[in-house]
């Protein structure tokens, strides 16, 4: 049925910075401590006291901005957005309204179905977050936790430029990409440092204007994107195609059912009333704090990847994935430099390096320096690939040194003729119908020779020279 | 060296006024301990300071005259107690004020209203009453206050002392419960000028805590001066109207008669937009309340009142019986003035306004004019229950007050006689951080004017 249909999606997400402390005092931003541990007068809004913003989280939220090619304006302004909730101790939440820290941005990624995607990015704003509400620690009773309240935020707000799910799982995928490289946030989906909301529309292909939308909030796992946007659709291609109509409300995501509610009107219709946060001056940034911010943003992922291209002659997708982080990103590129082999470093990196990493916390668990190593002692002769495996797997798991690692494990090629013809004596004895059969013109039966030579050898034979060796010992 | 023994006293013998809000046993036992800690090297040594109870202490509790915050005890102290006590003052005791410093008569109070110095049957002025009745009963030197409107100069006028308020952001508001943060300042009440001066010094001057604080030097004193030789005092005449009482219009012509005496110049001037500036206050005011009281919801601190079945009636049944009627006025209109569709036509129009207003005052004074002298309250203290039924004529006894926090400027209230043995304030308004030149200027007019003589 969707065929006929077009999703319009956008994307609201919230993303933690990294700061030692909150966005208005000095309380630490540390997860997992005991409840309402990392407090204050502050960030418990006691009555007199009174917000200090952070200079380190407006300098974080500026290179976000930059990196998504906002424009920053030289004076922003704090509002106060008014709402009661427990969780929120001065009945509001310190934010930006009308006049945010960034806007008109974009975020470029890769759609299966339309090629490159030029995203638009509306805003970018700072604010503060709010408590912890903790509905299922005891009976009856809600509890709250304000360690989080106050921790600095930015809310990054999409276009509706998206068209599917997979869209908006591919966007949210290249933005995560993006904080990472620039160090601003963590983006654990699972600690809530990088949160997402969607607005979700759908529209008869071909239509232009926009439909009414809903929020879809609670999509707490970055595996949940595509799943609850999907169902969100579908609800709303399924209600238009009965006749119905889709009114304006927030849908929470239930990942256990896969499934949409629509939240409670009484947890919702909040009417905000903003107006401008008396506690703090307009925020007005230099030229000169912006164009510091600049400076201390890292080469970003696109740049990287097309100069790997460039310069170490990568394939684009090899490039593609040896930027995938900015870790393994500066890994590849100390081992292709080092070892001079960039090609190799980018096959070592992509499966052995990669591998390891995924079974051990992302830990990248040999160095470049051991890497290159292990690339040269391949390179030279020394080690055949499946002996360079063993030597990897070896320092990955105890460390140490390659070559001596190499040596002690006897995986040392032999390069010595002598030796070689030893050991294709002892194979052509053994297999004396085969030896008729190539004679008689089955030369495909070589690489059988050299397997079993290498067999014999325990993989020690330089298999170059054990093929030259068995070729001249063959010959009519 | 004071005897907390004798200050206690003095205290305790104004019970009547029901000023104070601290316990005698309590008050006594506190200035014990925090005159044997004093340090004897402050500029303060020994001077009881009374401090209004919307200003955090940890000595005693802070409940903004309200029911919502009864038995609430700060865990840290404002920034001006600090200073107060680093210069070896001694906090005496929390004094009873409007509920959260809304009114002009302190008889908002949850905790009953304070009874005029001079007259029981009459109010001492609000919101800080309870500091001007100690001040002017004579049970302590000075005392803090705190300003949205002329919370501390209306007070000061009609109990026949001195009041100031310091330009916006002289004085860090860090522990200053808030009303309208936008106006809010921590203010001063002195028998003299000098008493109130140096007091507003020692707690003046910046303040990591407070992001609206200027980054200053404290106030330095000037000297009393010889004459007021070279000084151009303007005259609204926006705030002499015809309806004025004729013995506040008599007090005045006498104090600018002697301040032409010293030497001042006087002139008439205009400041065009004060008609509006009462309606501008009772918007902006407001809607800063409206969200600043949204924390006292009963969740974290503060009683909690009971027949809470959700959220909802949580919310409902603790700030329905634990803020006055007072205060549910404003918060209802501040949440109104802020809600979408009302916005533009209250309170960005207000802004517009006050801006207005604010440029007013810049015109006068780029003119040449160094102060403006006005009454300060349109008429002396009224009578407890006078105004009560009728909110408009009690926000109107803020009139010629209410433009000095609309634009941040720093202005004092002296003492200038009196009517039928009631007080009358006469008010210099200053230039921003000027308040040196006010305070000489005060000096002057206070060596000549007869103070407690009949206008």
């Amino acid at each position: 049925m969707s065929h006929a249909w077009e999703t319009i999606i956008g994307l609201e997400t919230h993303v933690q910075l990294r700061t030692k402390s909150k966005m208005f005092c000095g309380c630490s931003t540390a997860f997992g401590a005991p409840p309402n541990t990392q407090v204050c007068p502050v960030c418990l809004g006691l009555p007199g006291a009174l917000p200090m913003p952070n200079g380190a989280a407006i300098g974080l939220a500026v290179r976000g901005a930059l990196a998504l090619g906002c424009t920053v304006h030289p004076k922003s302004v704090f509002a106060r957005k008014n709402y009661f909730y427990p969780d929120l101790p001065k009945g509001y939440q310190i934010s930006q309204f009308d006049q945010p820290l960034a806007t008109n941005g974009t975020l470029s990624f890769l759609s299966a179905e339309r090629g490159v995607v030029n995203a638009t990015i509306v805003r970018l704003h700072i604010e503060e977050d709010a408590g912890k509400s903790i509905h299922d620690r005891f009976a009856k009773a809600t509890a709250v936790d304000l360690n989080r309240a106050g921790v600095p935020l930015v809310e990054i707000v999409g276009g509706p430029d998206l068209r599917s799910p997979a869209e908006a799982r591919a966007y949210l995928q290249i933005l995560k990409q993006l904080l990472e490289y620039i160090g601003i946030s963590d983006c654990d989906m699972e600690k809530g440092s990088l949160r997402v909301d969607a607005n979700v529309s759908v529209r008869r292909a071909g239509e232009t204007a926009l439909n009414t939308r809903t929020e879809v909030k609670n999509i707490n796992s970055f595996a949940f994107v595509e799943k609850a946007l999907t169902v969100e659709r579908d609800r709303q291609i399924a209600l238009v195609e009965s006749g119905g109509t889709v009114t304006q409300q927030t849908m929470l995501y239930d990942s256990k059912e896969n499934s949409v509610r629509p939240q409670r009107s009484k947890e919702e219709s909040h009417d905000y009333r903003y107006f401008p946060e008396p506690d703090l001056p307009a925020l007005v940034l230099t030229p000169e704090f912006v164009a510091e911010q600049q400076s201390e943003l890292p080469e970003l992922p696109g740049a990287k990847r097309d100069r790997f291209v460039a310069s170490y002659g990568l394939s684009k997708e090899h490039a593609t994935v040896v930027t995938a982080t900015r870790t393994v990103a500066d890994y590849f590129e100390t081992v292709a430099k080092t070892s001079a082999e960039p090609q190799h470093a980018a096959n070592w990196v992509m499966t052995e390096a990669l591998a390891d990493a995924k079974d051990h916390g992302d830990q990248l668990r040999v160095s470049p320096d051991a890497l290159s190593q292990i690339i040269g002692l391949v390179k030279g002769g020394t080690l055949s690939h499946q002996a360079a495996k063993r030597v990897f797997a070896e320092v990955a798991a105890k460390g140490g040194d390659p070559r001596a690692l190499a040596e002690s494990l006897g995986l040392v090629q032999v390069g010595d003729t002598n030796v070689i013809a030893g050991w294709v004596t002892e194979v052509l004895a053994a297999h004396p119908s085969e030896v008729e059969r190539y004679k008689k013109g089955e030369t495909k039966l070589l690489p059988f020779f050299v397997g079993q030579l290498m067999r014999a050898s325990k993989g020690k034979a330089d298999p170059k020279l054990a093929q030259r060796v068995l070729e001249e010992k063959l010959a009519p | 060296m004071s005897d907390a023994k004798a200050v206690a006293d003095r205290l305790v013998k104004a019970k009547r006024l029901n000023a104070l809000l601290t316990p005698p046993k309590e008050l006594r036992k506190s200035l014990n301990t925090q005159s044997a800690e004093a340090r004897p090297t402050g500029v303060l040594y020994g001077m009881p300071v009374a401090v209004k109870d919307n200003i955090c202490t940890l000595e005693f509790t802070t409940t903004c005259g309200s029911r919502i915050l009864e038995g609430y005890r700060s865990p840290y102290e404002a920034t001006a107690v600090a200073k107060l006590k680093a210069a070896g003052a001694l906090i005496a005791g929390k004094t009873n004020c409007d509920e959260f410093a809304m009114g002009s008569s302190t008889e908002h109070s949850a905790y009953g209203r304070v009874i005029h110095p001079l007259d029981k049957a009459r109010v001492p002025g609000g919101s800080s009453g309870g500091s001007a009745a100690l001040v002017g009963a004579g049970a302590v030197p000075a005392a803090l206050g705190s300003e949205t409107g002329g919370s501390v100069r209306q007070p000061a006028a009609f109990c026949g002392v001195v009041g100031i308020k310091p330009t916006y952001g002289r004085v860090s508001r860090y522990g200053l419960v808030a009303f309208g943060s936008s106006l809010d300042q921590i203010g001063v009440f002195g028998r003299s000028v000098h008493d109130a001066a140096r007091v507003l010094s020692v707690i003046s001057g910046r303040d990591p805590r407070d992001s609206t604080c200027e980054d200053r030097d404290p106030l330095r004193l000037p000297t009393v001066p010889e004459s007021l030789q070279g000084f151009v005092v303007g005259l609204p005449k926006e705030y002499f109207p015809p309806e004025l009482d004729p013995a506040v219009r008599r007090a005045c012509d006498r104090a600018i008669r002697m301040m032409k005496e010293l030497g001042a110049a006087v002139r008439e001037v205009s400041l065009p937009h004060t008609p509006y500036a009462v309606p501008t206050y009772y918007v902006i005011a407001p809607a800063e309340a409206s969200s600043n009281l949204a924390r006292y919801d009963g969740v974290r601190y503060g009683p909690r009142f009971n027949g809470a079945a959700d959220l909802r009636s949580l919310y409902r049944s603790t700030r329905g019986q634990g803020f006055g009627p007072e205060v549910r006025r404003r918060i209802l209109i501040g949440t109104y003035v802020l809600s979408s569709g009302y916005y533009d036509a209250y309170y960005r129009r207000a802004q517009q306004m006050r801006a207005l207003i604010a440029q007013d005052f810049r015109n006068v004074f780029d003119r040449g004019v160094d102060l403006l002298f006005t009454p300060t309250v349109p008429s002396p203290a009224f009578k407890a229950g006078e105004k009560l039924a009728d909110p408009i004529a009690m926000y109107m006894s803020d009139i010629f007050t209410v433009t000095a926090n609309l634009a941040g400027l720093p202005a004092i209230s002296l003492p200038i006689g009196r009517v039928k043995g009631l007080p009358i304030g006469g008010q210099l308004i200053g230039q921003a951080f000027l308040e040196d030149e006010m305070i000489e200027a005060a000096y002057a007019l206070e060596r000549v004017v007869p103070a407690t003589d009949e206008a």
